[in-house]
């Protein structure tokens, strides 16, 4: 039966996270994004609340919580509406942890998941995205070759967290196939370089990796010999990165029209005027349809179905919303929304990010 | 819980509906389209004996599902079959019970019947509280004068059956929007003609009527709510009601219209060996991918804001915004959608051997009526600023 209202658990979760992006990373993230770093104490504080482990089996440590990508893309919206940085850094560790609870073979959930299960925030991440024209997640250059065990090679860009990583999840083509593979910290071949530098997202510490016959055992295949259904992870990442924009969006339009409203001109606030009107209604209006379509497409992986065209076309819609929004944000504002001593300049920047963010987060 | 699956009962509704819009609809749309003002006899005497299974148009979400299917049939034709319509809408949400069995009950009896709303006058539209028209209490009747136009059905309720049609006028100028009541009045009321019917760019199945009312004699007890003038706007406000659960109607008639588009286009790039990647990324992306996506993420988004809207509606949740959300983004989806259909599908798309370009022109008028898309986007701005008409004009 139809229905938009999230229950009862996932609400809890929501006012959960909604707290702590208002309490703690609304705060500090433009600090973060002038000086690069985010403070230990905030990531730490996130992980006390548990929600990025609770997803992990009770036997391998976690509090066995069914994963839903529904409750994922809630969380994930209000983590980005906190700050989009924080929350990319957030979630990393997901990038690893999902893709093994839900395709994992059981040796490799009992190897790498209890390790992330302990006390303070455990970095693991994932590779996705290359450095080149035309990148295609369908379609990678990095290659696995068997031999034995795998050997990996190629180039990846934009890996959260990749430096301090206990390991990382490579994606490269076997064949015709896009597959995954773990590769443990300090693996012979894998060398990590510097950190990247960024239009948007500067506080999230991103690094390009280089695979020059990188050795993998066969046994850290995702899933074994059947590997992993990466469609599928695919798409889980573009309802997380959806929700993302929904939230990044949602930021902007609350405090453009805050703006809107105190910011007088001729004697009237700005708002009053259609020609700025129009656009914060404009904004509520795709930031609704962007979030329902995203839902969408969640619930239908949910339910383990395949959701390609739904979630290509809630990526692509909120891609395109999230700019429309952070762009009017700062036109609202005119020369306000231009200086740093606001956040939607910030926005705006971070909004561009999403056509190139694939893969960088889960939900 | 968020959950898209829909009743068994609703997916039999919608399947139904479907088969009717495919099977009687589509064959006979050219054909009305160009015959504008002929009477499509054989297909409302067939959607009149099939009005217990709910095969028409209706409220909530199953009715807003049908809407969607018959309109995808033709949006025309949709709006020339029998029913209660707005003006039966109006009824049921502003008057008595008794007002029901007066009014409603016509349209589960005897022959075909249509239901109108009489609101737009020559000098204003969505400006309602400008209405110049007048009711005048004259001991137990009302003396209802004059002129409404763009009245949908209006032939059809007065002229063609025993309808009805509900006219918004005003008791009391001097009080604005507090003056202005609803009346209903009914077929062959002395006083009341149909004066014009309007030849239009699409949805040409469909009438549009000028209604005028001359000294037009009702009894006192048609008045849709109470009589009494009060210093708050409470018959306005049964207007905005109305409209509440009427927009996302609306917003699903221009649903139809555009999946029609679509889905005619999809077949044509089928048929020419083209697969639509959606999991290309944007930098991968044709010309055509691109343009397609877009279309159909416009149409998901319309349709998703819809069925929020009248879900809120049958939970009884205020949707006020939610409503007029669903009406701009519908209105302008389908415009954007039917007009790039005919722009890809070139020289065929402008020709009328095929209906590309009469679902541009049937699309349009969703963007207009029931509130066009700027006054809606205007009562969604003042909602998300919290700002009244006065702050936001």
């Amino acid at each position: 039966m139809i229905s938009f209202s999230p229950s009862e658990e996932q609400q809890m979760v929501v006012n959960t996270v909604k707290q702590f992006a208002t309490d703690v990373m609304r705060k500090q993230y433009r600090e973060c994004d002038e000086s690069g770093a985010i403070p230990a104490e905030i990531i730490d504080t996130a992980w006390e609340l548990g929600l990025v482990v609770s997803c992990i089996p009770e036997e391998h440590g976690g509090a066995g919580w069914e994963h839903s990508a529904v409750t994922g893309a809630l969380l994930a919206e209000e983590l980005a509406w906190g700050d989009l940085a924080m929350a990319l850094h957030i979630l990393t560790p997901w990038l690893a942890i999902l893709p093994i609870v839900e395709m994992g073979s059981e040796a490799q959930k009992k190897k790498y998941l209890p390790p992330l299960c302990g006390g303070g925030f455990a970095a693991a991440t994932a590779a996705l995205a290359e450095p080149r024209y035309n990148f295609d997640p369908g379609a990678l250059e990095t290659t696995a070759r068997k031999n034995g065990g795998y050997v990996l090679t190629g180039s990846k860009c934009l890996v959260p967290l990749a430096d301090g990583a206990s390991f990382t999840l490579v994606y490269a083509r076997e064949g015709k196939v896009n597959q995954c593979f773990i590769v443990d910290k300090g693996a012979g071949g894998l060398a990590v370089g510097g950190k990247e530098k960024n239009m948007g997202v500067r506080a999230l510490a991103t690094y390009g990796i280089e695979l020059k016959d990188c050795k993998v055992p066969a046994d850290n295949k995702l899933g074994g010999d059947k590997g992993c259904d990466f469609a599928r992870l695919d798409n889980l990442s573009r309802v997380a990165l959806a929700a993302m924009a929904v939230g990044v969006a949602r930021g902007a339009l609350e405090f453009s029209r805050d703006y809107a409203r105190d910011r007088h001109t001729f004697g009237e606030p700005i708002g009053s005027r259609q020609a700025i009107a129009f656009m914060l209604a404009d904004m509520a209006i795709e930031i609704d349809a962007a979030r329902l379509m995203n839902w969408e497409a969640a619930w239908k992986l949910d339910r383990k179905e395949d959701a390609t065209r739904e979630a290509g076309l809630a990526k692509a819609y909120a891609d395109s919303m999230v700019m429309m929004c952070t762009d009017y944000a700062v036109q609202v504002m005119g020369g306000h929304g231009y200086v740093r001593d606001n956040p939607v300049e910030l926005w705006f920047r971070n909004g561009r990010g999403f056509t190139a963010f694939n893969g960088m987060a889960i939900v | 819980m968020i959950d898209f699956e829909l009743t068994e009962q609703e997916k039999a509704s919608v399947e139904k509906a479907h088969e009717i819009a495919e099977k009687h609809f589509r064959p006979i749309s050219r054909y009305y389209d160009e015959q504008e003002h002929q009477e499509p006899q054989e297909l409302i005497d067939l959607m009149w004996s099939k009005r217990g299974e709910g095969g028409l148009m209706g409220l909530g979400i199953d009715g807003a599902l049908r809407t969607e299917e018959l309109c995808w049939g033709d949006a025309g034709l949709a709006l020339a079959m029998p029913g209660p319509g707005l003006g039966g809408a109006a009824v049921f949400a502003a008057g008595t019970k008794e007002q029901w069995g007066k009014f409603l009950a016509r349209f589960n009896e005897g022959k075909p019947k249509w239901g109108a709303m009489a609101m737009t006058e020559p000098g204003c539209g969505s400006d309602t509280a400008a209405i110049t028209a007048t009711a005048v209490r004259d001991g137990d009747d009302w003396i209802l004068n004059g002129e409404k136009i763009f009245v949908t059905f209006g032939h059809r309720a007065l002229d063609l059956s025993e309808g009805i049609v509900v006219v918004w006028a005003s008791v009391d100028k001097s009080a604005g929007r507090a003056g202005m009541k609803s009346f209903v009045v009914e077929a062959g009321t002395p006083g009341c003609r149909v004066e014009k019917l309007e030849k239009k760019l699409g949805i040409r199945a469909s009438d549009t009527a000028t209604v005028v009312f001359e000294n037009c004699r009702i009894p006192f007890g048609n008045i849709l709510g109470k009589a009494e003038v009060k210093a708050k706007t409470e018959g306005f406000k049964g207007a905005m009601a109305t409209f509440d659960a009427t927009r996302p109607i609306v917003a699903a008639m221009a649903l139809g219209v555009m999946r029609a588009a679509l889905d005619m286009l999809r077949d044509v790039i089928d048929k020419e060996g083209i697969k639509i990647r959606y999991n290309a990324p944007r930098n991968r992306q044709t010309a055509l991918e691109h343009d397609f996506m877009e279309m159909e993420a416009n149409y998901k988004a319309a349709r998703l804001l819809t069925i929020r809207a009248v879900w809120m509606m049958q939970n009884g949740l205020p949707n006020a915004l939610e409503s007029s959300m669903a009406k701009a983004k519908a209105g302008r989806a389908a415009t954007l959608i039917t007009q790039r259909a005919v722009e890809l599908m070139g020289p065929l798309g402008y020709s009328r051997e095929y209906l590309f370009e009469k679902f541009m022109r049937d699309a349009k008028i969703n963007d207009i009526f029931e509130g066009t898309g700027q006054i809606n986007t205007l009562i969604v701005a003042r909602r998300v600023l919290g700002f009244t008409r006065e702050q936001l004009k």
